[in-house]
């Protein structure tokens, strides 16, 4: 029929053409740039306060350390005992005094220390403190042992162990999580998608029901054709603005790369100079920069082309599945104030589907609960893009698991959208009424 | 065929409420047919069934002598009851795409619209939002939509409904010249002074059911009881009221003193009037002496309480 590529285009257009979405289609990537700097900015508001801490210092050590900093002045007190410090200390608004008393050695005068606040301290500062204890004492029991520091950096490095497969390939340690973090991400854009365009899918039924152009269009149209015309109309505005942030965050890159001159040679140098230094030729320690090159290789190798042509099928019958229910719900109802009740129980799979894949598929991608919830048609389209990642068949998804929920998702898309042509059909016509679950439920019997 | 469309009992039911009951109507071409009916009668389903925007439980509806399909819907021009447009589409734009929903392409449906919007003398809101537009307005573009393109019959529930007497008329002109044209009407309403003046068939339905149906003057004929209104001068002496009153019987007689007249009813056992005139051109001047028909309001309440009371 050519009837529906002229609804497609009419529900496009009403879409774009709308002045909101032009405006949250250029503003909201200015918002959210605007929105991390805010929260960066305040949290470095929130920490600027500087603090003024006192330290009465009795014993013979620490005293070059404490030395006033952008962010803490340490002022000292001399020749007054404990209680007129404290006094003092409080009296001035000082944010602490720290006391440090005199005792035979290092061990118990670190032990006999004391911070003292008004309130509980800052967590981070009291930390840094810390640090400066375990710096000396580390200091004072190496010398006693007769271990240089020089020596003692050389025993205290960090070690990552040798992770390969048994075909011998070299094995990233957190390439699991990169892996997962790429499926979320997948599933996390379907579910915005969802929720924003099936919202818009929704609004507009409601909007030819309560402008009762309804009754004119059907006339001429079959609802299911009106209904496909907008879902899909909708749905193209939607990938048009997701087409419009893409290019504008490529160009906002370009850009930035252009003027901070970040790029990864200069990286590279560095590493290179960290590893000279160590000087180690027996064992080489893998840079960071190699690292870092393993990951990108490794995320350059997931099986894209698989990985973005199945997003495509999960996205679609996702969003088909979801945004008929919105067009169902927005049939049913005559104002969006009436929503409320029906929009609960679709979110409620979303909602699920993301922390299910948050906590089970980054802990045990083929785990029984993501494997259940990668085939349950409602969460399959989150939950299998997120282990999608690991590829099909061995080590991945098991190819039954990937043929089966697709399938599964397939009759699911057919049947929801069946039931749901039969309560749009009948609910664009109904008015007045506020329709309870038992009422929909005869609709389909019409 | 002479019919246009023709329903053979039809019958939709909605859970356990049945809005049609087997109504089997036939609808002549190029004549205005009114379907009438209280509310909740089940014109508005007939209606919908006939757009096919819903589909019969039983029966069937033939179109031109075929069974309804799809494809006639680009024959069939539907203005609801319920009706609107989106109001924040420019007026031109939302009737070229209603237009192309029939079926018209762009270049013959912008034509028309231009003839269209000359003829209502509208042709500046072309880039006007509907949300601008008066009720009224509204309307007027509407109809057009509605009859943009030239459809075989033509649908209208209660099409005057929002109109200001001019703009009623208006419009009620343009339906009078599309039946001219050839197009046949099914027309939806309760107000009855417009049935009187434009049907010419009607049909009757009530609590699901078709009760009365056929050419509205065969219905009248019908429905006419032998009785007479007469008006006659009393100037000239008085009139025996009671002597017509032994050979006939009279009902609401009342004798208007200032203007001399006296006016009363007479029933009569048969249609035959002609003994009465002679009787009464004897007994004085007649100013006026006419058969009592029935109004389609009279029918419509009349048929409607009989069938309700023998429920």
């Amino acid at each position: 029929m050519s009837k529906l590529p002229l609804i497609i285009r009419r529900e496009y257009l009403a879409k774009v053409r709308n002045k909101s979405f032009v405006i949250m289609t250029f503003l909201s990537p200015v918002l959210m740039v605007a929105m991390v700097v805010l929260v960066a900015y305040l949290a470095q508001v929130n920490d600027a306060e500087k603090r003024v801490v006192a330290v009465l210092n009795q014993s013979d050590y620490f005293s070059t350390d404490f030395q006033t900093t952008e962010s803490v002045s340490y002022i000292r007190f001399f020749d007054i005992d404990l209680q007129t410090a404290k006094d003092s200390t409080s009296n001035m608004g000082y944010t602490g005094l720290l006391y440090i008393p005199s005792e035979e050695n290092l061990e118990r005068v670190t032990q006999m220390a004391v911070f003292f606040t008004k309130d509980s301290p800052n967590s981070i500062f009291l930390k840094k403190l810390e640090w400066v204890f375990e710096d000396r004492l580390r200091q004072s029991r190496l010398q006693q042992m007769g271990v240089s520091s020089k020596e003692f950096a050389t025993v205290d490095r960090e070690f990552e162990i040798n992770t390969t497969t048994f075909s011998g390939e070299q094995n990233l340690k957190h390439i699991n999580e990169i892996k997962a973090g790429i499926g979320l991400a997948f599933g996390y854009l379907i579910m915005m998608f969802i929720i924003i365009y099936g919202g818009f899918v929704m609004r507009s039924v409601i909007e030819e029901k309560t402008s009762r152009i309804i009754e004119v269009i059907i006339s001429s149209v079959r609802p299911f054709q009106l209904l496909m015309g907008k879902i899909i109309g909708t749905s193209l505005a939607g990938l048009t603005q997701f087409a419009i942030w893409i290019v504008s965050v490529g160009i906002l890159i370009l850009i930035a790369s252009i003027f901070i001159d970040v790029d990864l040679n200069t990286l590279n140098e560095g590493s290179d100079v960290i590893k000279n230094e160590t000087g180690d030729a027996m064992m080489p320690i893998p840079s960071i920069s190699e690292t870092a090159n393993l990951y990108t290789q490794e995320v350059f190798e997931l099986p894209w082309l698989m990985l973005i042509s199945s997003f495509l099928v999960y996205f679609i019958l996702g969003y088909l599945i979801y945004s008929s229910i919105y067009a169902a719900i927005g049939a049913a109802v005559d104002n969006e104030t009436d929503t409320q009740q029906f929009i609960f129980p679709i979110i409620l799979p979303l909602m699920l589907a993301i922390y299910v894949g948050f906590f089970s598929v980054f802990n045990n991608p083929h785990g029984p609960i993501a494997v259940g919830f990668s085939l349950f048609p409602l969460t399959s389209p989150i939950v299998m893009l997120m282990r999608l990642p690991w590829g099909i068949g061995e080590g991945g998804v098991p190819v039954w698991q990937l043929l089966t929920s697709i399938l599964l998702l397939l009759g699911t898309f057919i049947g929801i959208v069946w039931l749901a042509a039969k309560i749009y059909r009948v609910g664009i016509l109904m008015y007045g009424k506020k329709p309870t679950y038992k009422e929909l439920f005869k609709w389909l019997k019409y | 065929m002479n019919n246009i469309l023709v329903t053979k009992e039809v019958t939709k039911h909605f859970g356990n409420y049945t809005a049609l009951d087997k109504v089997s109507l036939e609808i002549p071409k190029n004549c205005i047919y009114g379907l009438l009916g209280p509310n909740g009668a089940g014109k508005t389903t007939l209606i919908r069934i006939i757009n096919q925007i819903t589909y019969p439980d039983q029966g069937e509806v033939m179109f031109d002598g075929k069974p309804l399909r799809p494809e006639h819907i680009s024959m069939i021009g539907y203005l609801p009851e319920e009706r609107g447009l989106y109001k924040s589409m420019k007026v031109g734009e939302q009737a070229l795409y209603l237009a192309r929903l029939k079926g018209l392409d762009k270049v013959e449906a912008k034509k028309r619209l231009k003839y269209w919007f000359d003829r209502l003398d509208i042709g500046d809101w072309w880039n006007k939002k509907i949300q601008e537009l008066s009720k009224g307005m509204a309307q007027k573009i509407q109809f057009i939509v509605t009859v943009l393109h030239a459809p075989k019959l033509l649908i209208f529930d209660e099409p005057f409904s929002g109109f200001d007497p001019i703009n009623a008329n208006l419009i009620k002109d343009e339906i009078l010249k599309l039946k001219d044209q050839g197009t046949s009407i099914i027309f939806s309403t309760h107000r009855m002074e417009s049935v009187e003046e434009l049907c010419e068939h009607i049909a009757l339905l009530h609590r699901s059911e078709k009760i009365l149906d056929g050419k509205l003057s065969d219905i009248k004929k019908a429905y006419k009881k032998n009785r007479f209104q007469v008006g006659m001068y009393s100037e000239n002496g008085e009139i025996d009221l009671d002597e017509i009153k032994t050979k006939f019987k009279l009902s609401f007689v009342a004798h208007d003193l200032v203007e001399k007249q006296l006016n009363f009813t007479v029933q009569l056992p048969t249609s035959d009037s002609r003994g009465l005139l002679s009787y009464l051109s004897e007994k004085g001047n007649i100013h006026h002496f006419q058969e009592k028909i029935p109004s389609a309001n009279e029918i419509f309440i009349q048929t409607v309480q009989s069938k309700s009371a023998h429920e």
